[in-house]
């Protein structure tokens, strides 16, 4: 059993009206010094068997097919430790 | 000759699809219902992929209808030419499946919006815009929360010089969309994605503020007359 992580955030240049509300909610809530938040999504995967290549490959192709949409965001795979 | 007979796709989290059928039926054709998880086209002339929230719009709008049974039938039927028309959710489902280029995101507003909105033909030369005149102006209802098109610089480019842009948001713009578009088509102008909806603007009876809407499926059953 291994788990592993998928994020996905928008892509740079897609604006995020989410995280920009929340950015402009933060000076409100008294948190000063932040210059901008972006919001993003994290899958958190688990497999049955060890998280080897063949598993990390796979993860990969179910982001790119479904986790995400590459028109818009971008992903990250990693093995939670 | 027999009615042309146009399909009406229902995902699990329709809500347009009656309406759809209605609208269908209105302009003279044969509605003919299409059930997601079926692999069936049941031979249908053209498609319409209505709206609403498919799977309850989870992971994305339209990412997990993108890939019900019915829709491995409908991709390469309208990359071969079959007509399809998306509104709204429609819309969200022709881009995940790559039908159409692009994205449908967030309202730039976050909020939900519901209104008449006017809307701006800039293609009368597609499927289902043929009935309409480039320039014209017409009135649909739009709703969505997610309706704010984006893609990259280099698509929307191609969309302005190719004409592909077949309806822009004119009197305001509801929800942020680049150039303010509101629905585009394929390269070979089969397969036409809005954000409004023309199937609720069919009829005076309903309180529709205009019936715009049918000149989508007027259009339609002309292109398939003279098909």
């Amino acid at each position: 059993m291994a788990r592993v992580i998928v994020d996905v955030m928008l892509k740079p240049e897609i604006l995020d009206p989410q995280g920009q509300a929340i950015a402009r909610a933060l000076p409100r809530l008294g948190f000063s010094g932040v210059s901008d938040v972006r919001q993003g999504k994290r899958f958190e995967v688990e497999i049955e068997g060890p998280a080897d290549e063949a598993a990390l490959s796979d993860v990969r192709k179910m982001a790119e097919t479904l986790l995400a949409n590459t028109v818009i965001e971008d992903f990250t795979v990693h093995i939670e430790s | 000759m027999s009615a042309a007979r146009v399909g009406v796709v229902t995902f699990p989290g329709t809500l347009d699809d009656q309406d759809a059928a209605r609208a269908v039926r209105l302009a003279g054709a044969e509605a003919v219902p299409l059930w997601h998880a079926e692999r069936d086209l049941k031979g249908v002339d053209a498609v319409f992929l209505p709206g609403g929230f498919s799977y309850g719009d989870y992971l994305r709008c339209g990412a997990i209808s993108r890939f019900a049974p019915l829709m491995e039938e409908i991709v390469p039927a309208a990359r071969a030419g079959l007509p399809v028309l998306g509104t709204c959710n429609g819309f969200q489902i022709l881009c995940e499946a790559h039908l159409l280029p692009g994205a449908l995101t967030r309202n730039q507003g976050l909020h939900y919006v519901c209104r008449d909105q006017r809307i701006r033909v800039e293609n009368a030369d597609t499927a289902w815009t043929a009935e309409f005149e480039r320039g014209q102006e017409i009135v649909l209802p739009v709703k969505h929360g997610e309706g704010r098109y984006v893609a990259d610089a280099e698509t929307i480019e191609a969309l302005e010089s190719e004409g592909r842009v077949v309806f822009r948001y004119a009197g305001g713009n509801p929800n942020g969309s680049l150039n303010d578009i509101a629905g585009i088509t394929s390269e070979a102008g089969n397969v036409v994605g809005l954000m409004p909806h023309p199937e609720h603007a069919v009829e005076e009876l309903t309180g529709a503020p205009s019936v715009d809407g049918r000149g989508f499926f007027t259009s339609i059953l002309k292109n398939l007359v003279n098909a």
